[in-house]
């Protein structure tokens, strides 16, 4: 347990003392205000017959970030060590590669979620000066920040993955943003591809990363959601395990 | 074998049969050998010869293909965390974490290796006063010179208090003086710790090490002392001496001794001639020079016998080898 505290630390650290670290929560920052600002505009004046989550997420900044900023988190994880050769020190030292694994996901899902944290401040603005105080609703504001955990561990993982298959910053994080794109891409199957009922249909929106999203939005957590990103993100993980591993298979 | 067994009586590293393929190439073939507690073992090999490949799999950074490797009495296989805690390893080039400052990253390394927080402190404490890094250790790792992050890299692999200290081509690219220290560091850590250095500059081994292991094409050619190998070597001593004499004198002389298998004349300066003479049986060619010389009243200015050096050994031995049709 020691290895994997020690580990994820230095990996949190590594994030906040770099420029890239810092760049990566402006940018987000940046996204989420333009978010809140055309929620605001949307706001202002007007009936609104959805909870803001809702309505927050309906817009292209939220997904843009929680695509494009895992890849950017986690392409340093292993590719930046292979390419700096401190792999082999990290991994002659007496830590398992499950440890390693974990502390590095640990450390990019913590980063990438403290990197959402200022969000937080958004709902008490609004709350401040609402004239309907009702217009936060505390329980559709938990579904989506369980939403935004969950989504960010499964692309968490998913470029944990990709970065331990390359010595090159620049492909993990490509190849990380291609398969989360084409994950996310898929969830418009169900709109698009299968229109009549069947499994097909059930399968796509089985699979609509879209739709659960607007389902955390409301505040309705879905155990089969849940289990959904839980256990891809579980396989991704064990992926990243198996290929560190690799090196004893060559 | 259980815990219990891995005592001081046993070998810190013991190799037997250690061979690894890579893909299409056979890098380590067969490899046996052991080290034994408080040595300085100098691996000494041309580039691409398996010296890294055999330094990572006792580090168990890759497993053999096949053979047995145990240090201090764990199989490398089956225990890699024991072996692991018992071994510090300086890979080749020192990849540090450059965006750290010194302090900060030993108390890292000491935490990885399972240190406690006050036990890493002193240990930090007490390898930045060994490696001479007091002056630096609030500075960016990559700030420093190499020479500095070469004795970072060596308070790493020492920080936990391994046995065995395994160092992959520590001098490579320092400047001479650097290079200098960096020995001295390594020969003092040789009083306290069995050394595995590896190199492919042989006067720095035959400096820092009393035991040699040289490898070459993944195969042991030699496993001695230095001064052993010396005399296996010195069967053929060669005797050099400059001597100011006519020409056809000295080549009657050198030709007509039987004491002198071979003979090479080479003119030196002003009248001096350079004779390098190979005896042809184990013996010293200095007196008959000398006699032969004052007899016909020759002036003498050198008269040397040649000491192998680890060079020509090493050359030699790869020689041979390749001869012996590889």
């Amino acid at each position: 347990m020691r290895p994997f505290l020690t580990l994820t630390r230095r990996e949190l650290a590594g994030y906040f003392v770099s420029l890239t670290g810092y760049l990566t929560i402006a940018a987000i920052q940046f996204l989420v205000g333009l978010g809140m600002l055309l929620l605001l505009e949307a706001l202002n004046g007007q009936p609104f017959d959805m909870p803001l989550t809702e309505a927050f997420y309906n817009n292209l900044w939220f997904f843009l970030i929680l695509l494009l900023a895992p890849p950017v988190v986690t392409m340093r994880t292993f590719a930046h060590e292979k390419f700096s050769g401190t792999y082999e020190t990290l991994m002659t030292a007496p830590v398992s590669d499950t440890a390693v694994v974990m502390a590095k996901f640990t450390g990019a899902l913590l980063f990438f979620l403290s990197a959402w944290a200022p969000v937080m401040a958004y709902p008490l603005i609004l709350r401040h000066f609402a004239v309907d105080l009702a217009a936060v609703d505390w329980g559709a504001l938990g579904g989506t920040f369980i939403g935004i955990l969950l989504f960010g561990s499964l692309y968490t993982s998913i470029g944990c993955c990709m970065s331990s298959i390359t010595r090159s910053q620049i492909i993990a994080a490509m190849n990380a943003f291609v398969i989360g794109l084409g994950l996310f891409l898929a969830s418009y199957l169900s709109h698009v591809v299968a229109q009549q009922p069947g499994w097909e249909m059930d399968v796509f929106r089985h699979i609509s990363l879209i739709d659960h999203m607007r389902d955390f939005t409301r505040g309705i957590i879905d155990v089969r959601q849940v289990v959904f990103y839980l256990s891809l993100t579980v396989f991704f993980l064990f992926l990243t395990t198996k290929s560190v591993e690799s090196r004893r298979w060559r | 074998m259980s815990t219990e067994q891995s005592t001081i009586d046993e070998p810190m590293i013991e190799v037997r049969g250690l061979t690894k393929r890579f893909k299409n190439r056979v890098a380590i073939e067969d490899l046996s050998f052991t080290v034994g507690r408080g040595q300085v073992v100098g691996f000494l090999g041309p580039n691409g010869a398996g010296k890294t490949t055999t330094m990572r799999i006792l580090s168990c950074y890759m497993p053999a293909t096949s053979g047995v490797v145990r240090v201090g009495g764990c199989n490398v296989h089956t225990r890699p965390d024991e072996v692991r805690r018992q071994i510090g390893y300086m890979p080749e080039n020192n990849p540090l974490h450059v965006e750290m400052r010194v302090r900060e990253y030993l108390k890292f390394r000491a935490r990885l290796k399972g240190l406690g927080v006050r036990r890493s402190r002193d240990r930090v404490d007490h390898v930045t006063e060994i490696c001479g890094l007091g002056d630096v250790s609030s500075k960016l790792i990559g700030h420093l010179s190499k020479g500095y992050r070469q004795r970072v890299g060596l308070a790493d692999a020492l920080v936990h208090e391994p046995g065995l200290l395994i160092l992959d081509e520590p001098t490579i690219g320092l400047d001479p003086h650097q290079i200098r220290t960096v020995r001295k560091l390594i020969r003092d850590l040789g009083k306290e710790h069995t050394v595995l250095v590896s190199s492919h500059i042989l006067s720095e081994i035959e400096m820092t090490c009393d035991h040699v292991i040289i490898i070459h094409h993944g195969k042991i050619l030699e496993d001695d002392t230095v001064e052993g190998l010396r005399q296996k070597m010195s069967v053929e001593r060669l005797v050099v001496a400059e001597i100011a004499a006519p020409r056809e004198q000295l080549l009657d002389f050198l030709e007509h001794s039987a004491e002198i298998l071979h003979f090479d004349l080479q003119p030196s300066d002003s009248d001096y001639l350079t004779c390098t003479l190979t005896p042809s049986a184990m013996m010293d060619l200095r007196p008959l020079v000398f006699e032969t010389a004052r007899e016909n009243g020759w002036q003498l200015r050198e008269l040397t016998r040649s000491r192998h050096s680890l060079e020509d050994i090493f050359l030699r031995v790869t020689r041979r080898e390749e001869e012996d049709g590889f």
